[in-house]
């Protein structure tokens, strides 16, 4: 009975996504660099899914009385995706977005990003080139990075004190290290390996030098089955299939309880992951401590992204010069960046990671007072992909659907990238894209 | 006048029919429309998308969709567990509030009918609570008097524990229907029967039981529709373990396709194939149940 309501209400949502004009007849639009007064007045809506970001828009909305910014919360990932791909079918899209940047590639090819190239170039010298690509695809800026989530290793000081354990400075040693853990004491772990989580493994491949996707004039390569990604697989792999590691998701009611009563130990994320662990391990509160992510060899120093998110214009909105001026506000007013970092985002912008916001650590993290100064210091050793793809989220659904059940029949996990690789490659082609390779 | 009375019935008749268009009729209409076309790339660079009609292409492809098959093999593992003890603890529950010299009648009623007032995906975050070792009383128990805890998310005990959530929402709700048929069964028939000597077990079996036929059809078919439409339970469970994966049930399968691959249009063609076999087994299902009360009778 209750089953019907998910039927009738999805079935709603096609038929609103029906109704509206239709906007695919003006492709060209979207291309077109935007014309207008970007200080005429506005009424901008703004989806996005950050916690407590109503207190940079209220920032934005006291500086700007004639250009009202409105927030609309949203739930984040993939679902964001599809629901704003329909509203810009139905013609009722937001002027501005938050997206992350993996979903891109997959806004851009459905038509629904306004090409921001020339509205934001003034703001491109306030970013590290690297994170500035995030946002850029074949020379045309589609949207203004917002926060990075560059990776680094979270650990329990005061467990790794009691036991005598030494923060590892390689993947090597952090496989030997966790051997290590389960022999000192049977309850403790050193970590999970969460199988239903696509980006944290693409943060841990970028790392090991992979590139999923590269377009070459026009055509698509995917090297998701790469020599790189084979190697934090097997690797993972190794540790999952021998116990030395758990193989259970992260986020779940077990994962809070064993982060929070010292089951788990060491915790691979990314700047952000203090706030979540003040959310979810309170008793952890000043025994947690943040050290770059293990190497895949001695002396490298390199890491990857996981998370972290941009501010696009839709291509359907009627107020775009003042939704591109509002998106580059967003990511470089030293007034927004400090709100930002205060609310828990790490800003992408270069003058961000080092205003004044960040010179005290978060509450969380009283056991390392120079918090945010390492974070910098890592963060600009972090390296993405060239490119996400324009499939992305098939790639990701096809790992999150695999490799979970890789784990529990404990087999080789390195296997899967090939499954991924070849369903990834499979879809670009139906959709119609030129492959290189296979 | 004349005018005035013909055109009565279709006024009183015109805000269900306007309903019944609006969201019935219009969405299935634009589904189908959807099913019958495609994102496809043309342009250079990146590759813009853009619809054009594939005719059944869609179809072809949701037919061949392993994944979709193997999806409904495992809802008619989850069905058969769920499906039979939820009519049966349905059926006991609505006999045992019956039966005279039962005390504590409302306050079980309204117990056993309180889980169906909980959301399903409430519900499925509460057990999973109960299902995930580390923090199950469950788990906690078993280990207190020396045992290892229960799996709940083996490759077996995932249907029970989906199918537990599922049943342990509905039964409220059908004994509910099935007590309040029971209710309306005139007591001369019962008082004719302990006359004649029959006891209380006698009674429930060979008078209540036929009596309630149609009712139980009307729950038995809820149900079936219920279990093709299982959603929420796996959906709400899958992220809290490695058992349960994104295509599990024919409905994640489909929401994948629509909501996690961007392909609404095979997404469109795989939920007209799923409602043209759900109308097609409650009608089978109808029919076998009318052909064999129709038996009864005779």
């Amino acid at each position: 009975m209750r089953r019907r309501t998910f039927l009738v209400s999805s079935a709603a949502t096609l038929f609103l996504a029906g109704c509206g004009t239709d906007t695919s007849g003006g492709a060209a639009p979207a291309a077109s660099p935007i014309a207008g007064d970007e200080n005429a007045p506005a009424n901008l809506v703004f989806w996005s899914w950050a916690e407590n970001i109503q207190r940079v828009v209220d920032v934005w909305n006291q500086k700007n009385p004639t250009q009202k910014v409105t927030l609309s919360g949203q739930a984040a990932s993939d679902e964001l995706i599809a629901k704003f791909l329909t509203a810009v079918k139905a013609g009722n899209a937001p002027d501005v977005l938050q997206a992350e940047y993996q979903s891109l590639p997959t806004l851009i090819t459905n038509n629904a990003l306004q090409d921001l190239t020339s509205a934001v170039a003034p703001v491109k010298s306030a970013f590290p080139d690297g994170t500035w690509n995030l946002t850029s695809f074949g020379g045309t800026t589609y949207a203004v990075p917002a926060d990075v989530g560059p990776m680094m290793l979270f650990y329990r000081a005061d467990l790794f004190e009691e036991m005598g354990l030494e923060v590892p400075k390689t993947w090597e040693e952090f496989g030997a290290l966790a051997e290590t853990v389960r022999k000192k004491n049977a309850k403790r772990y050193l970590t999970t390996f969460s199988p239903g989580d696509a980006g944290w493994l693409a943060g841990f491949a970028q790392q090991a030098g992979a590139d999923w996707w590269t377009n070459e004039n026009g055509a698509w390569k995917v090297g998701i089955d790469d020599e790189a990604t084979r190697k934090v697989l097997g690797f993972w792999s190794g540790l999952v299939n021998s116990g030395a590691v758990l193989g259970d998701p992260m986020y779940t009611p077990q994962w809070n309880a064993q982060m929070n009563d010292g089951t788990i130990i060491a915790w691979p994320s990314a700047v952000w992951g203090t706030g979540v662990l003040a959310g979810v391990a309170p008793k952890g509160k000043g025994k947690w401590k943040m050290a770059p992510l293990p190497q895949w060899s001695a002396g490298e120093n390199v890491t990857g992204f996981w998370g972290g998110s941009s501010t696009a214009v839709s291509a359907t909105s009627k107020q775009k010069p003042q939704a591109a001026k509002f998106a580059r506000w967003l990511s470089t007013d030293p007034e927004a960046l400090k709100v930002l970092v205060e609310i828990g985002l790490y800003p992408a912008a270069t003058l961000g990671q080092t205003s004044g916001g960040l010179d005290a650590a978060p509450e969380y993290m009283t056991s390392q007072p120079d918090y945010y100064e390492s974070a910098s210091q890592i963060s600009k050793t972090a390296r993405g992909f060239s490119s996400w793809g324009p499939n992305t989220n098939v790639t990701y659904g096809k790992f999150e659907d695999l490799l979970p059940t890789a784990v529990k029949n404990k087999a080789d996990l390195a296997a899967v990238a090939t499954q991924v690789q070849q369903a990834s490659v499979a879809d670009l082609k139906k959709q119609g894209y030129q492959v290189v390779g296979g | 006048m004349t005018g005035r009375r013909t055109r009565a019935p279709y006024v009183m008749a015109a805000p269900a029919v306007i309903l019944f268009v609006v969201f019935i009729v219009v969405p299935i209409g634009y589904a189908v429309w959807l099913s019958l076309h495609a994102m496809r790339v043309s342009g250079a660079g990146l590759g813009i998308r853009a619809e054009v009609f594939v005719g059944l292409g869609n179809y072809l492809d949701a037919v061949k969709d392993t994944a979709l098959y193997e999806a409904i093999q495992r809802m008619l593992a989850y069905g058969v567990i769920m499906v039979p003890v939820t009519m049966g603890l349905a059926l006991l529950f609505a006999l045992l509030l019956d039966a005279p010299r039962v005390g504590g009648k409302r306050a079980s009623r309204i117990t056993i009918f309180l889980p169906y007032a909980v959301p399903g995906v409430i519900a499925s975050l509460l057990w999973g609570f109960i299902y995930l070792p580390a923090v199950s009383p469950i788990g906690a128990a078993f280990k207190a008097v020396g045992l290892d805890a229960p799996d709940f998310f083996g490759d077996v005990s995932v249907f029970f524990s989906v199918a537990n959530i599922a049943v342990w929402g509905s039964v409220g709700f059908n004994m509910v229907v099935l007590y309040t048929t029971l209710r309306a069964i005139p007591k001369e028939l019962y008082e004719a029967a302990r006359l004649d000597g029959a006891s209380e077990w006698r009674i429930a079996l060979r008078i209540k039981v036929p009596l309630l036929r149609p009712a139980l059809t009307m729950t038995s078919v809820f149900t079936l529709i219920g279990m093709l439409q299982v959603f929420s339970e796996p959906a709400t469970l899958r992220p809290m373990s490695n058992t349960i994966t994104q295509d599990w049930v024919p409905l994640m399968r489909i929401y994948q396709q629509a909501f996690v691959d961007n392909d609404t249009y095979l997404g469109a063609a795989s939920s007209v194939l799923l409602a043209g076999a759900t109308v097609l087994l409650s009608l089978a299902a109808l029919a076998v149940f009318r052909s064999r009360s129709a038996r009864s009778e005779r």
